[in-house]
C-alpha cells in the first residue's frame, strides 16, 4: 500500500542523522561504465529486426490548409510500406505536464516545418528519399502573422504589482528605463527526439526519448485513441532533455499510429533539422526595465514588462519576470507579460523558462544602475535584498544569498576589479562582472518504490534521469536510509509499469522523487526497528548492521521475506507559508579583443547555495553546464527565422551556435555553500539543474561592459553587436 | 551492395543500399549502437569513430567506400567490465551527463592523444614543430569537433589529462 506524505510542515534532518554517510558523497555514476563504453541503450539503439524506419515530412508553408498528399508520387520507391498522416497526427510536441494530447489540426498548417505526414520503409535510406520526393500540395493563407515585431494578434495581460510602482519611481534620485531583447533558443539536446513503437494486440510499447513518464504516458493514448492502462513507455536512457522532451512528440505518435497499421515495430527518429522545426523553443523576448533608487542604492521601484511569443493554442507563455519578483525588494514593483501570436515552431519551456532570459535584463540593468550610483554592483546587491518574498510577503525557507555574493567576491578577487576599459592584455580589454542566481524551487507529486532482501535493495520508480544523476542521488538516499554500501542499491527508472514520479523538469525531480524514495525507505526502517524491538529514532543501519534495543545483528537475520514499501510524496501548507528558491552569485572573467569585438570567457566563479547537495559530484557538473548555457545564451545562441516565412533558418548545429570546448574556459569554478531547507521537501533539498544558468548569462554581459565599454541590449554579444555597441559608447 | 570491414578487430561483412553511411552501417546493420546520430551532417561529432587509426564522424563516410577499411568504434575500446584508462577516467572525472556524446568524445581524444603525440599541430600551438604540450588550450582546440550541450566540457578535459598522465 502506497503512503501518502503532505509537506505540511518543517520535518526532521533525519539524513544527517543516518550512519552511513554516503548522502553527498561525490560518488561516480553507477551507469558510467555502461554510458562510456557505449552500452547504454537509448530509445534509437533498439532496433528489432522487424522494424521499419519512419521519416517525418515537414509542411512548406506558413499556414494553410493541406490540399493533397500525392502518395503516388512515392509509389515507386523500393520497399516504401506507407505514407501515414490524418486526424490524431499532433501539431507539436505536448507542454510539459499536459496530461492530454497536444493540438491535432487535421489538415491544417499552422507554421512552417510542422511534421504533416510519415513516411515508412523498410529502410532509412529508403524512407528518406521518399519523404523528401512527397509531393504535397497546398491551399495557402495569404497575410500570415509571423513577425513578431509586426503581429497584431496580442494578447494583453494586467500587471502584477506590490505597491505604487509609478509613485515610487517618479520620487527616485537615479532611475533607469531600458530595452533589451533575446533571441528564440533551441534546449538542442545532443539526442534527436527518437521513438520506437510496438504493439501487442491492444497494447503499445513505446521507447522513447521522454522526460516526464506519467504524463507523456496519458498525452500518448489521448493522441493515439486509447486507454492509457494499454500504455507502457520506456525510457532508461535519454540524451539530454533541457524541456524539449516534457511532453509526447509527433515522432511518438506518428510512429504508434503507423505500427498499429503496419503490424510491425516502427522507428522514428527525427533529423537535426526537424528537430529545430518541430520541437518546443524557447521564445524571442523584448524586456522593459525600470529601476528607481535613492542616492544610497536602496531600490524604490522595479519594473520589469516583457513580450514574448507562441503559437495559437499553446497556453505556455515563458515566465521572463519570474525572478525580478522575489530577488529584490522595493516599494513599487510592477510586471507585465504581452503574449504575441505567430505562426512560427511554437514556443515552450527550455531549461529555466523565465530566469534564463528574464535574469540577462535584470542583472544587466542592475549592473548598469550600480554604475550610475557609482556603487560596487556586489554592494548594491546586498543592500536590496528583501526578507521576505516582495510579492507576496511570504518568508523564504532558506536564503543565503548575501553569503553567496560574500563569498564569492572574496574567492574571485572582484577587489581587483578595474574601472570600465581600462585593463588592457595586449590586443584584448580585460574586465570582471557578477550577476545574482535565482530559480524557484518546487516539489511535485511523485512516488517510489523500495524493496530491501537480503542481497540489498532496488529503487523503482518512472522518474527519469535525463543525464543529471537520478541513477546516482536516488541509490545513495535508498543506500543512507537503509546502511547499504551504494553498491548493494539498484535504481531501475524510466518505465511506466514503475510508480509514478514527477519526472524531469522544473529542477524538481532529484528533491520530487528523491522524497518518494526517502520515504519508502523510511517505511522500510520502521519495519526494521520492529523488529528489532527498538523504536525507529533508536535505530542504526550502518554497512549491512542493524543496531538497536541493546543489540545489533546483521541486516540479513532481520529479513526473511523481501520488503517492500512504496511511498509517494506531495506539496503541502510548506508551500504557501514559505517562498523557496535556489541562491546564487556568478562572477567571470572575460577578454575583449579590440578590433574584432571577440570575446573570450577567461574564468567563471558560481558560488550556489540550494539546500542539500545529495551527490557533490553530479550536482557540480548540473551547475557547470547552467554556467556553460549561460556563455552561449550571453555570447552565441541565436535562433533566427525569416520573418517573411517563419521558416527557421538556424536549423542545424552549424548554423545554432551551441558552446564547444574552444569556448569553454577550463577554469570553471562551483562552491556550493551549506544549506537545508527544511520547507521543501523531507529532504531538505532545492533543485539544480536551472540555477547555473540563471544570472550567468548576465555576469559575463556585465564583464563585456567593465572590460571594453560595451552595453549589449539585443543579444547575444556577438562580435558585430560588441563592436557597435565599443564604438557607441566611445571606446 | 556488399562490403567487407574489419570493425573492432572482427572481419565483418555487410549487405547494404548504396546510400548508407558508415554510421548506419555500424548502428543498424551490425548492431553497434555505441556510436551515435546527433547531426548526421558532421557538425556534432557523436558519431566519431577511428577508421584505419584516424578519427572520423562516421555520418559522412559512406559505407561503400570502406572496402576492406579497419574500424574501431567504442565497443572496441573496453566493456563495462574493462574500462579502459580513457573511459575510467570519464567515469572518475563526471567527463558527461546524459552520456549520448560521450562514446564521440572518447573516440576523438583517442585519436587526438595519438595525433598530439606524433607532433600534428592546432590552431591552439605556439609553433608548427617541436613538442605539443598536453594543456588546456590544447586540447580544448583538439576537442571542439565534438559537441556536449550537457556541457561537462571542463570535467571532459580534466578526465583527457588525466588519462593522457597515467598512459604516459
Amino acid at each position: 500500500m502506497t503512503k501518502t506524505f503532505r509537506m505540511d510542515e518543517a520535518q526532521p534532518r533525519l539524513l544527517d542523522e543516518t550512519g552511513q554517510g554516503i548522502i553527498g558523497a561525490p560518488l561516480d555514476r553507477p551507469e558510467g561504465p555502461k554510458k562510456v563504453s557505449g552500452r547504454a541503450a537509448y530509445a534509437a539503439d533498439g532496433m528489432p529486426d522487424n522494424a521499419a524506419h519512419g521519416v517525418l515530412v515537414r509542411a512548406t508553408i506558413p499556414r494553410g490548409r493541406i490540399t493533397g498528399i500525392d502518395t503516388a508520387s512515392v509509389a515507386e520507391t523500393p520497399g516504401l510500406l506507407g505514407v501515414f498522416h490524418g486526424p490524431r497526427f499532433i501539431r507539436n510536441p505536448a507542454q510539459g505536464m499536459a496530461g492530454e494530447a497536444p493540438v491535432q489540426p487535421g489538415d491544417e498548417v499552422h507554421y512552417h516545418g510542422q511534421p504533416i505526414a510519415l513516411v515508412v520503409a523498410e529502410s532509412f535510406e529508403a524512407a528518406r528519399d521518399a519523404a523528401q520526393r512527397l509531393v504535397v500540395s497546398y491551399d495557402a493563407d495569404a497575410n500570415v502573422d509571423t513577425d513578431p515585431a509586426k503581429t497584431d494578434a496580442l494578447e494583453k495581460g494586467d500587471p502584477e504589482t506590490a505597491g505604487d510602482f509609478e509613485a515610487a519611481f517618479s520620487k527616485a534620485d537615479v532611475t533607469l528605463d531600458r530595452a533589451y531583447s533575446t533571441p528564440p533558443h533551441a534546449a538542442a539536446a545532443m539526442e534527436p527526439h527518437a521513438a520506437l513503437a510496438e504493439w501487442e494486440g491492444e497494447t503499445l510499447t513505446l521507447r522513447g526519448a521522454q522526460q516526464m513518464l506519467k504524463t507523456n504516458r496519458l498525452e500518448l493514448a489521448d493522441a493515439v485513441g486509447i486507454d492509457p492502462e494499454n500504455v507502457r513507455i520506456l525510457s532508461p536512457y535519454i540524451g539530454g532533455g533541457f524541456g524539449s522532451k516534457l511532453g509526447i512528440g509527433p515522432e511518438a505518435v506518428s510512429a504508434a499510429l503507423a505500427a498499429r497499421e503496419l503490424r510491425r515495430p516502427v522507428r522514428v527518429v527525427m533529423a537535426r533539422q526537424t528537430v529545430f522545426d518541430a520541437v518546443l523553443r524557447r521564445t524571442e523576448t523584448t524586456q522593459r526595465l525600470r529601476l528607481g533608487a535613492d542616492r544610497s542604492g536602496r531600490l524604490l521601484a522595479l519594473s520589469h514588462d516583457d513580450r514574448v511569443t507562441n503559437l495559437q493554442d499553446e497556453g505556455f507563455a515563458e515566465p521572463v519576470s519570474q525572478a525580478s519578483q522575489f530577488l529584490y525588494g522595493a516599494e513599487g514593483l510592477s510586471f507585465a507579460q504581452t503574449l504575441a501570436r505567430v505562426s512560427r515552431t511554437p514556443s515552450g519551456s527550455v531549461r529555466a523558462p523565465g530566469e534564463a532570459v528574464g535574469m540577462l535584463a535584470l542583472e544587466q540593468a542592475m549592473d548598469e544602475l550600480a554604475e550610475m550610483l557609482g556603487m560596487c554592483p556586489v554592494e548594491l546587491r546586498l543592500k536590496n535584498l528583501p526578507e521576505k518574498n516582495p510579492m507576496t510577503g511570504q518568508p523564504f525557507s532558506a536564503t543565503r544569498l548575501a553569503d553567496c555574493l560574500r563569498d564569492g567576491a572574496e574567492r574571485f578577487g572582484w577587489k581587483d576589479r578595474k574601472p570600465v576599459g581600462t585593463r588592457r592584455d595586449g590586443e584584448w580589454y580585460v574586465g570582471m562582472g557578477m550577476a545574482s542566481a535565482a530559480r524557484s524551487n518546487m516539489l511535485i507529486e511523485s512516488a517510489a518504490r523500495v524493496r530491501l532482501s537480503a542481497e540489498g535493495a532496488v529503487v523503482e520508480t518512472d522518474m527519469t534521469d535525463i543525464g543529471t544523476g537520478t541513477y546516482a542521488i536516488l541509490g545513495q538516499i535508498a543506500a543512507e536510509m537503509l546502511g547499504l554500501p551504494v553498491e548493494k542499491v539498484e535504481v531501475r527508472l524510466g518505465d511506466t509499469r514503475f510508480p509514478a514520479a514527477a519526472g524531469s523538469g522544473g529542477s524538481f525531480g532529484a528533491s520530487s522523487a528523491g522524497s518518494a524514495t526517502f520515504l519508502a525507505a523510511k517505511a522500510i526502517r520502521e519495519t526494521l526497528a520492529e523488529r528489532m524491538g527498538c523504536e525507529p529514532s533508536d535505530l542504526t543501519l550502518q554497512n549491512g548492521m542493524a543496531r538497536g534495543g541493546n543489540r545489533e545483528v546483521p541486516l540479513s537475520e532481520l529479513i526473511d521475506a523481501e520488503l517492500v514499501e512504496e511511498a509517494s510524496v506531495e506539496a503541502g501548507d510548506t508551500s504557501e507559508s514559505h517562498f523557496s528558491s535556489g541562491f546564487g552569485a556568478h562572477f567571470a572573467e572575460v577578454a575583449v579583443h579590440a578590433y574584432t569585438g571577440e570575446v573570450r570567457v577567461r574564468r567563471m566563479l558560481g558560488v550556489m547555495a540550494m539546500g542539500r547537495i545529495l551527490n557533490e559530484k553530479t550536482a557540480r557538473s548540473q551547475a557547470l553546464g547552467g554556467m556553460i548555457w549561460g556563455v552561449g545564451s550571453a555570447l552565441t545562441e541565436e535562433m533566427a527565422h525569416d520573418p517573411r516565412t517563419g521558416h527557421m533558418v538556424t536549423r542545424d548545429l552549424a548554423n545554432y551556435h551551441v558552446p564547444a570546448h574552444a569556448d569553454v574556459p577550463g577554469d570553471m569554478t562551483v562552491v556550493f555553500l551549506e544549506e537545508r531547507d527544511d520547507m521543501a521537501n523531507p529532504i531538505q533539498t532545492k533543485g539544480i539543474g536551472e540555477l547555473g544558468i540563471s544570472g550567468a548569462g548576465a555576469a559575463i554581459l556585465n564583464a563585456v561592459r567593465n572590460a571594453c565599454g560595451a552595453r549589449i541590449y539585443d543579444m547575444p554579444a556577438t562580435p558585430d553587436r560588441v563592436i557597435a555597441a565599443m564604438d557607441a559608447a566611445g571606446y | 551492395m556488399r562490403t567487407r570491414l574489419t570493425v573492432n578487430g572482427e572481419p565483418r561483412e555487410i549487405e547494404h543500399d548504396t546510400r548508407t553511411t558508415l554510421l548506419d552501417a555500424l548502428r543498424d546493420h551490425l548492431g553497434l549502437t555505441g556510436s551515435k546520430k546527433g547531426c548526421d551532417h558532421g557538425q556534432c561529432g557523436a558519431c566519431t569513430v577511428l577508421l584505419n587509426g584516424k578519427r572520423v564522424n562516421s555520418c559522412l563516410c559512406l559505407a561503400a567506400m570502406h572496402e576492406g577499411d579497419e574500424v574501431t568504434t567504442i565497443e572496441g575500446l573496453g566493456s563495462p567490465e574493462a574500462l579502459n584508462a580513457l573511459q575510467k577516467a570519464f567515469v572518475a572525472k563526471d567527463g558527461f551527463q546524459c552520456g549520448f556524446c560521450t562514446p564521440g568524445q572518447i573516440m576523438s581524444a583517442t585519436a587526438m592523444l595519438e595525433e598530439l603525440r606524433a607532433g600534428e599541430p592546432s590552431y591552439a600551438s605556439a609553433s608548427l614543430e617541436g613538442d605539443m604540450p598536453l594543456d588546456d588550450a590544447e586540447i580544448a582546440e583538439r576537442m571542439s569537433g565534438n559537441l556536449c550541450r550537457c556541457s561537462a566540457y571542463p570535467l571532459i578535459r580534466e578526465a583527457i589529462a588525466m588519462a593522457a598522465e597515467v598512459k604516459s
